[in-house]
């Protein structure tokens, strides 16, 4: 028997356990960036009390109660309100006066998380008149974050920052009156979800489900490896009406993508994309 | 020091950072040929101008790292503000917005434990002067894959807690003044 790296064997029982995580649950994380994948994987290791990836595995196939937890670790993200107040910023000066020559829109905030930008997004289009006419859609593979989205309520201490980057975006109005404040929790009015559908979606094996003014979807690309994000891309660009919008985090881009000519950059700094007419 | 060639090289520092990188980035070579990673910890809200600044000082090419990149030969690449840089094992750069590692993000812990996976024995890391622990635990997985480990001298550092928690988790590493290190990387 040859001798085996520590390295080599720990990504072994990686490919297994996401292996077993589609042919048991259906959830496909085989194609996400694996760096950080492995980190995830290891922290939910140590944390969860397993001593190898296999024993988590073991424990993942057995008990079905383990898989909203392993999805936690899987696709939990740290974003806040109005992050990168310069895209909200740019999105407000030059994406809203476009949209506003339709007389409905559809708004897609693709990977969700808790809401942050959801929210961010909802109050920006109130601000500007355009919410009664938006349908927004907020979609995530993880349920537990879905309800964390749906209920609005964040750790007060967030809101000095999100507060902070909402005036910094050109926000029309305080950031307090959206929400209540109580036992160290800001809840956010439930009048912001009125016009919100959240559905549980994934970019990795669902289609498109509606056409699209505009989608948001900012640091979940990161998380894919090339090929998956060819395809999200790709689901994207089916997505979009023509001269429809694509909107990315502040450090992704389609220069790499296969989809690449299906766009031209629109706000170039704020990796801000128009769906070309074709 | 490496039983292997070098093949990378990555830098974590926090408080006092742009005095020890400019005493560091500057000395190298314009025929370096090794990719340079380094995590600098910033304010999440800010720009960062440290790219900028150190584009101007240097003699190879500076840049902030981008998502899915491939890594290029003699570059230093920044860590962007508010994302974790990390290095795949197939060579290219990956971002996370996970949350952060010891309040920061970057974290010199999540580049170079990921550096570690990917360049094992080919990895250079060095600890410059910080005001919290973060990169000693990085630190020991360099050592651990078998690369080189180096940490600034606490005494020449302006913030010694970081190189002090470095040399206690990882008790191997070469003790050099940023000058000492700066020409171990010349002679690479």
């Amino acid at each position: 028997m040859s001798e085996l790296g520590a390295a080599a064997l720990e990504d072994i029982e990686i490919r297994l356990l996401l292996e077993a995580l589609y042919l048991r649950y259906h959830y496909d994380f085989r194609h996400y960036a694996p760096a950080s994948l492995k980190r995830r994987l290891r922290l939910a290791r140590d944390q969860l009390g397993f001593k190898t990836i296999s024993a988590l595995q073991e424990g993942l196939l057995h008990e079905p109660d383990m898989l909203p937890v392993l999805l936690g670790y899987l696709t939990v993200q740290v974003s806040e309100m109005f992050r990168d107040p310069s895209y909200f910023k740019a999105i407000r000066e030059t994406v809203v006066p476009h949209l506003r020559t339709y007389p409905s829109l559809k708004l897609w905030i693709a990977g969700c998380s808790d809401g942050e930008e959801l929210y961010s997004f909802v109050i920006l289009f109130r601000e500007e008149g355009l919410e009664e006419r938006t349908l927004f859609y907020a979609t995530d593979i993880n349920q537990e974050a879905l309800a964390r989205a749906q209920a609005g309520v964040f750790s007060l201490e967030r809101m000095q920052l999100f507060t902070e980057n909402h005036r910094k975006s050109g926000g029309k109005s305080s950031l307090s009156d959206y929400y209540s404040a109580a036992y160290g929790r800001a809840s956010f009015d439930k009048s912001l979800r009125e016009r919100v559908v959240f559905a549980d979606h994934s970019l990795v094996t669902d289609a498109v489900f509606a056409e699209m003014h505009m989608i948001s979807c900012r640091n979940v690309l990161i998380y894919f490896d090339r090929e998956l994000q060819d395809r999200a891309v790709g689901l994207f660009k089916d997505s979009l009406a023509r001269k429809g919008f694509l909107g990315l985090g502040a450090k992704e881009n389609l220069r790499f993508s296969r989809h690449a000519g299906a766009f031209s950059d629109f706000v170039r700094e704020e990796k801000i994309y128009q769906r070309r007419a074709e | 020091m490496s039983a292997v060639p070098l093949e990378a090289v990555v830098i974590g520092a926090s408080a006092g950072a742009m005095e020890a990188l400019s005493a560091l980035l500057p000395a190298l070579p314009q025929n370096f040929r090794l990719p340079v990673f380094v995590v600098v910890h910033l304010p999440p809200d800010r720009k960062s101008l440290f790219a900028e600044i150190f584009q101007a000082k240097c003699r190879v090419p500076v840049r902030e790292a981008e998502d899915k990149e491939p890594i290029r030969a003699g570059t230093v690449y920044f860590a962007p503000p508010n994302y974790h840089l990390l290095i795949e094992t197939g060579r290219s750069i990956a971002l996370s917005s996970d949350e952060p590692v010891l309040y920061s993000r970057p974290a010199i812990d999540v580049l170079f434990e990921s550096a570690a996976d990917a360049y094992g024995p080919a990895l250079a890391g060095i600890i410059l002067s910080g005001a919290n622990e973060d990169g000693a635990r990085g630190l020991k997985a360099v050592a651990a894959a078998g690369g080189v480990t180096m940490i600034q001298r606490p005494d020449e550092a302006q913030a010694p807690d970081m190189p002090l928690a470095a040399l206690a988790a990882c008790p191997q590493a070469h003790i050099l003044p940023v000058a000492g290190i700066a020409a171990f990387l010349q002679a690479l």
